[in-house]
């Protein structure tokens, strides 16, 4: 054993720090794209914080939650008698979103086991192609066919004074949540293994058999998902709604009456009310409203497709 | 005997002419959902054609919209789209490298996931109020278009973020290996050879992003969008027309306007977002054709 003093010389503690620039700037990036990530975070907890701070004084003050959900009288501008009743109109949203799921489920979970399970390589290619041009349509220029098109279409084949109603918005809404309905069943579909369908094939089941007994239900809860995030953008859809449904309050009895959406109402009335008024806290109530129906939804669709875990 | 072992039984027959039963009435199902696109497109063309030229992009409104051009709305829809890109780009991407490159598989990174999927999913007039209740009013921007693109690009954030992340995803791990092994730190290995085989990938999502910020009408229509002003925006904090809000504003609450200026504004609104789409999509395409691995 030598003694200490003939021990090499240790290196000096700065020396042995390999910390040179790019060690800092890959910190420093790490720090950077964090934040990036975190403030998806920020946003959604920002947006219900805003949409809130504009609608808790009228939630605390003004808002009689029975008559909110059980009186159809919206009359935010009446000289004597303001009454905040949503009933009409989640009436009407409901009515609208259930016309479009009508057409937009059976349509777009045909179309994506076409795409998915029956069509050769170059057709799904042209078909997605399709589908995804079908969903970039602005909700606007929708709401525009609605208006113009598809109303005389509707006056002229069922013989109807207004052709802006139920049939209508939700026919138009249907045919918008139909492309991402698609995609994402699609999607779904795609993620069942291939080898289920080899198994189910060398037992001599035809593609329709492999599809309805194995595919299908293997994709279930993606499938699920899909309808549940169709269901979403309905409720959501504002500029189609608004120029399509007739914007009439109105609880509805057949699909040939005007309706008025949620959305659409915060649409057409944000502009002519004063910051702070009780109206203004009553359309941002109804926003509050949506926020949370939506978030609901996507929570559910998202759980369903991951579980609890993950 | 074995010409009967494989002969088709009733059974076979019949299992045969219910899948093509079903793969019919798929197919008629599919085109049936994409045969609107046409049906519009021809009726826009029809109606609107006749209303385009280079002088109604290039002349303002007359006459209470009714009659003249649409160059300040044209032109505020361009600012509003860069305006917005400059800050959903740049975030999108360090959010989609974060996910695709740094995050672990935690709770956090679920929550991040979560947050995307309800920022794409929360109603396009929730982010306008948000826009009114945040921008406008407590960081005091007024209605303006620093306000309007903000809301939009908050809006499209998820857009940007999934795709940058799906590029970032789809080049090989083993490419990073290869880095690592040599020393490089994990920023060097992004910047010199995940983030250059995913650029063209990134880029797709970026042109999406615009045709998707183009069409968007209800988030603009109170944070910074105005129906008709006589003059062009001399700073964000100015007002603007916009292509989306001015087919609204036409077709709904002027009256008089003569039947083909709305059809025309529409062609335009869609031709402006198909075109950007159908780039997109043909980039993705040729991407996809000259994809080495």
């Amino acid at each position: 054993m030598r003694p200490v003093s003939e021990l090499p010389e240790l290196p000096e503690l700065k020396d042995m720090d390999r910390r040179d620039f790019d060690w800092y700037a890959d910190k420093l990036v790490q720090v950077l794209v964090f934040v990036g990530g975190f403030s998806a975070i920020v946003f959604i907890l920002g947006i219900f914080f805003f949409i809130t701070r504009e609608g808790i004084g009228f939630i605390l003050h003004s808002l009689d939650i029975v008559e909110f959900f059980t009186s159809p009288n919206w009359r935010p501008t009446s000289e004597q008698n303001q009454t905040y009743g949503a009933l009409a109109l989640i009436a009407g949203t409901a009515s609208v979103t259930g016309m479009a799921m009508a057409v937009a489920i059976p349509f777009s979970l045909g179309a994506a086991i076409y795409i998915g399970e029956f069509a050769g390589p170059k057709t799904r290619e042209a078909l997605k192609v399709l589908v995804e041009l079908l969903a970039a349509i602005p909700s606007v220029v929708w709401g525009f066919i609605g208006l113009t098109l598809m109303n005389s279409l509707i006056i002229r084949l069922f013989d109807v004074p207004i052709g802006l109603n139920i049939l209508n918005a939700g026919l138009i809404l249907g045919l918008m949540a139909a492309p991402i309905m698609t995609t994402i069943a699609e999607d779904a579909l795609k993620a069942v293994p291939d080898h289920y369908r080899e198994a189910a094939e060398a037992m001599g089941a035809t593609r329709w058999q492999v599809t309805r007994k194995v595919v299908v239900p293997a994709a279930k809860n993606g499938l699920v998902a899909a309808v549940l995030l169709g269901v979403g953008r309905g409720f959501g859809e504002t500029m189609a709604v608004l120029m399509a449904t007739g914007h009439a309050i109105n609880l509805p009895t057949s699909i040939f009456d005007s309706v008025r959406a949620i959305t659409a109402t915060i649409a057409a009335e944000l502009g002519e009310t004063a910051v702070g008024s009780e109206h203004y806290g009553a359309l941002f109530t109804l926003g509050i409203f949506l926020f949370t129906v939506t978030f609901a939804i996507n929570l559910t669709a998202d759980v369903i497709v991951r579980g609890w875990k993950r | 005997m074995s010409e009967s072992l494989f002969a088709k039984t009733a059974l076979d027959e019949r299992n045969q002419r219910v899948q093509r039963f079903y793969r019919r009435l798929f197919l008629t199902m599919t085109l049936l959902l994409i045969l609107p696109v046409f049906v519009i497109l021809t009726v826009l063309l029809s109606r609107g054609a006749s209303v385009l030229s280079l002088s109604f992009l290039f002349t303002n409104p007359e006459q209470g919209m009714t009659a003249g051009g649409v160059f300040p709305a044209l032109l505020g829809t361009i600012f509003l789209v860069t305006a917005a890109l400059v800050f959903s780009v740049p975030l999108g991407i360090a959010a989609a490298i974060y996910l695709s490159e740094y995050a672990s598989d935690n709770w956090l990174t679920r929550l991040i996931n979560l947050a995307i999927i309800n920022l794409a999913g929360v109603p396009s007039i929730v982010h306008a109020l948000f826009g009114v209740g945040a921008f406008v009013l407590f960081f005091r921007f007024g209605t303006s278009i620093l306000a309007a693109s903000l809301t939009l690009a908050i809006m499209t954030l998820p857009v940007v973020i999934v795709s940058t992340r799906e590029s970032l995803q789809a080049v090989p791990r083993a490419f990073r290996e290869a880095g690592w092994s040599l020393g490089a730190t994990r920023w060097q290995t992004i910047r010199h050879i995940v983030l250059p085989n995913a650029v063209s990938g990134i880029l797709t999502g970026v042109i999406l992003e615009v045709s998707r910020t183009a069409g968007e009408t209800a988030p603009i229509m109170f944070t910074g969008a105005a129906f008709f002003l006589p003059f062009l925006p001399q700073s964000v904090y100015d007002q603007t027309m916009a292509l989306s809000l001015h087919l609204f504003v036409i077709s709904t609450q002027v009256p008089g306007v003569p039947e083909g200026l709305p059809y025309g504004v529409a062609l335009l609104l869609i031709a402006v977002v198909l075109v950007m789409n159908s780039v997109s999509i043909a980039f993705r395409m040729y991407l996809r054709s000259r994809k080495k691995w």
